[in-house]
């Protein structure tokens, strides 16, 4: 995924004032990649080369742990996070049917995120909301009995949004422009 | 260890100081909100926001407190609250809704009426309304580790004082460290983690290597989806875990202890360590605990998902910042753990009953279970079930008491078919297998495994095939990669399984099928591997007619798997002056005839559901079929 516009700086800033505070100890790897991933929302290339070289182990030593454990990613989060729970639950209801929903609607599979950084897709083990199946967690807030239909129904609140704040752009720009006049 | 200071003594003055914070709110009426994950996925933090706001409207701010406490284990009727006020007995209200507050603060809080229709149980024996013990559920259940989850401040350590929490520690420390160790070892407490190796001998082989750092942790990183009893004790009641960790330390002579919590549960974590920081200040953790000479600190370290990592070795790997693979045993833990030292690795529910066995001693705890498997068993039970929820029941219950009575059964009067224990490494028990009791060694006898508790219900609208194959995924997709057989042989008969949900597969597959989960049942190091195999196995014993149906037929029986069915609009059923499928359908599949009667473009169907569930009762024009036929097709074939 390409860098957007002074992400490289914040990157780098990030990555310098954890490493910072930390010892490089092999054993303090994970709880930096946990914080760098907290502040970023994902795991940059060049953050995980740069915490290589903090802690002094070879890069590919990190990459081997946050592609083995589920909790990184390596990719960045969208404007609208989904994550669809795969527990035993919610998949005998029909987690899949749900899932799938959202990929032919996000146009995404799961585990990416779409170019334009709009939207993200993730399935999850397990949220522990079995009561609720099939669960979704929608930019942190779970919803349950989540139905194709209401698939239809979420990704239409995030048109909704994405229209307002592009339409409070254009009318921001609108604005700029008569004061500038 | 004394010679300092009498630990009872400084215990007492806390223990004063909690009562007297206690005495001082008794007048007031409490409103306990239950705010685990669970219940805040259900609305929690919106219920309590509204008692907060009609409270006040009501001018009640004073006289009444709205506390947060944490999961009760009745997931089905979250969300929940507890109202405590004085004159009357606690009563329990679920399903809660902003109406239903407004009643309770202006009836029950500002008036003088419990509003018993809208109750679920008191809370207390009274001669008015039924306790939760007179339901068919509270007569087999036998609440020990979850016995104040939901009803004490999680986020208060003198709530938890106030119940003579802590006091298992004081007079512990005023034992020699033996005498925790003879207590747990006569209680012989088994490890709940899932293989149910006793606690004590575990604790004895540490101090036997006589080493000068012993490393205590506690192993919160549950992975089983489908299982939650572990995250709801952390962050229902953190103290009862850091207080049996102590006491662990004490006896084995640790001083660092760490809590593994995975990283998905972030309430949790920030329970446990305000927890931890409110028992620094009361010098229950840290130096000279209650003023003896005995040191102990805990740490948190956050687990970042990896279910191999529940295997001890794995664990201790992952924490000291490498891949979370298994490495193979001797040396085990006890020998060669953390950091190289003796390390002693319990599950989170085997540290939660060690304050009550040393408080309350062995024989009580003896006196409730199997005289092989003492003590309580937590499930969380999920699935096709009423009564959804955490539920602990003493050892010897029977699978069926708990589907059927604690469960009160399955919905809407479908057929039971299988029940699901252990997670990925348990296997499925037919009707046949329901009158097992649940102990560590007759399950596995009957081919699953206590594991970490998951139990979920099926019914006669799932497929055994689809089951398994879903465990199998998620146990191919955690396998570390470290032995061949784990990571190809499950690759390999997840592929099998897969073509069999297709519909493909000849008379060889299932013999296969069974070799490939032998050989990987032996050739694999860890348990993950070793048990990988258990819920196909145990399918493929308990319900072979379902293989064979879907190879021999192309027929899914349950109608789930979703190459093999095919939705169906009956013509005679379908009223034609309803438009609800076709506008429930997110692919816009149906379509409306020139006679009227809707149709399904079967290329355009994705198999949703959606249509079936929307089609309404009265006309319930549509069906599955399996094998995927259209009738018109049979028809023309048939001639």
């Amino acid at each position: 995924m390409q860098l957007l516009e002074g992400e490289r700086e914040e990157i780098l800033a990030c990555v310098g004032e954890i490493l910072k505070d930390t010892a490089p100890k092999r054993e303090n790897l994970i709880p930096v990649l946990q914080k760098v991933q907290a502040r970023l929302g994902y795991l940059p290339a060049l953050a995980m080369e740069k915490i290589a070289e903090g802690i002094h182990v070879a890069a590919a030593d990190v990459y081997g742990l946050a592609t083995f454990y589920n909790q990184f990613r390596l990719n960045p989060p969208g404007k609208h996070q989904v994550k669809v729970c795969m527990g035993t639950a919610c998949y005998m209801v029909g987690g899949g049917i749900t899932l799938e929903s959202f990929e032919r609607r996000m146009n995404i599979k799961e585990g990416e995120t779409s170019p334009d950084r709009l939207y993200s897709l993730e399935r999850v083990a397990c949220v522990g909301c079995c009561t609720m199946a099939p669960v979704v967690v929608v930019n942190d807030n779970v919803e349950g009995k989540v139905t194709p239909t209401r698939v239809d129904g979420i990704m239409l609140t995030f048109e909704d949004q994405n229209d307002e704040s592009s339409h409070k752009k254009g009318q921001d720009q609108l604005k700029q422009e008569e004061d500038q006049q | 260890m004394s010679e300092t200071a009498n630990p009872r003594k400084i215990y007492d003055h806390l223990y004063q100081e909690a009562c007297a914070k206690a005495d001082l709110k008794q007048n007031k009426a409490k409103v306990m909100v239950g705010t685990a994950t669970c219940g805040v996925a259900a609305g929690a933090r919106q219920i309590k926001s509204d008692f907060v706001r009609e409270i006040e409207a009501s001018g009640l701010s004073e006289a009444v407190d709205v506390i947060e406490v944490g999961c009760m284990g009745h997931c089905y009727a979250e969300p929940m609250a507890i109202i405590d006020k004085p004159g009357h007995p606690p009563v329990c209200y679920g399903k809660l809704d902003e109406g239903l507050v407004h009643r309770l603060v202006e009836d029950f809080l500002a008036g003088d009426d419990p509003s018993y229709e809208y109750a679920m149980a008191a809370l207390e024996r009274n001669d008015i309304f039924p306790t939760f013990e007179d339901f068919p559920r509270g007569v087999y259940e036998h609440k020990l580790i979850l016995e104040q989850c939901g009803f004490i401040d999680a986020r208060d350590i003198d709530s938890y004082i106030v119940r003579e929490g802590y006091k298992a520690l004081a007079e512990a420390l005023d034992n020699q460290p033996e005498s925790v160790l003879e207590e747990v070892k006569a209680a012989n407490l088994r490890g709940r983690g899932g293989a149910g190796f006793p606690a004590g001998l575990k604790w004895e082989a540490c101090i036997k290597q006589k080493s000068d750092e012993i490393y205590i942790i506690c192993n919160a990183d549950e992975g089983d989806p489908g299982a939650f009893m572990d995250r709801s004790i952390l962050e229902s009641d953190p103290h009862l875990v850091i207080e049996g960790m102590i006491l662990c330390a004490y006896a084995t002579g640790a001083r660092n202890g760490y809590l593994y919590i995975r990283a998905e549960y972030p309430l949790a974590v920030t329970h446990v360590q305000e927890a931890i920081n409110q028992a620094r200040e009361k010098n229950l953790l840290g130096k000279s605990i209650l003023g003896t000479s005995f040191d102990f600190d805990l740490e948190i370290f956050q687990g970042s998902g990896a279910f191999v990592c529940g295997e001890a070795t794995a664990l201790v790997n992952s924490m000291e910042g490498k891949m979370g693979m298994p490495e193979s045993r001797p040396p085990r833990l006890a020998e060669k753990g953390y950091r190289g030292k003796p390390t002693v690795l319990n599950n989170v529910k085997t540290f939660a009953y060690v304050p009550l066995i040393v408080r309350r001693g062995a024989d009580w705890f003896k006196g409730i279970g199997t005289p092989d498997s003492p003590g309580t068993a937590v499930f969380s039970l999920v699935g096709k079930v009423v009564n959804t929820g955490l539920v602990e029941v003493p050892m010897g219950t029977t699978l069926r008491q708990l589907v059927y009575d604690v469960g009160d059964g399955l919905p809407d009067g479908k057929a039971f078919k299988a029940v699901q224990i252990g997670g990925p490494s348990g296997g499925c028990l037919p009707e046949s297998a329901l009158d097992v009791p649940i102990d560590f060694d007759s399950l596995q006898d009957a081919g699953a495994i206590m594991g970490s508790g998951g139990l979920v219900v099926m019914s006669e609208d799932d497929c055994m095939v689809s089951v398994a194959r879903y465990f199998l995924e998620f146990t191919q997709h955690e396998s570390c990669g470290k032995c061949t057989f784990c990571r190809l042989g499950t690759k390999h008969m997840l592929d099998i399984l897969t073509d069999i949900t297709r519909g493909k597969g000849d008379e060889n597959t299932l013999k296969l099928l069974e070799e490939l989960a032998e050989d990987v049942r032996d050739g694999s190091l860890c348990n993950l591997g070793r048990t990988a195999p258990n819920p196909v196995l145990t399918t493929l014993k308990y319900f072979r007619d379902e293989y064979k149906a879907h190879i021999e037929e192309g027929r899914c029986p349950a109608l789930v798997c979703r190459d093999l069915i095919l939705y169906y609009i009956e013509p005679p059923k379908c009223s034609k002056l309803c438009n609800v499928c076709v506008g429930s359908c997110p692919t816009e599949a149906i379509f409306t005839r020139d006679d009227g009667l809707k149709e399904i473009d079967q290329e355009k169907c994705v198999k949703c559901d959606n249509c079936l569930k929307a089609c309404p009762p009265e006309y319930n024009a549509i069906v599955k079929l399996s094998p995927p036929v259209l009738p018109q097709e049979k028809a023309r074939k048939a001639k």
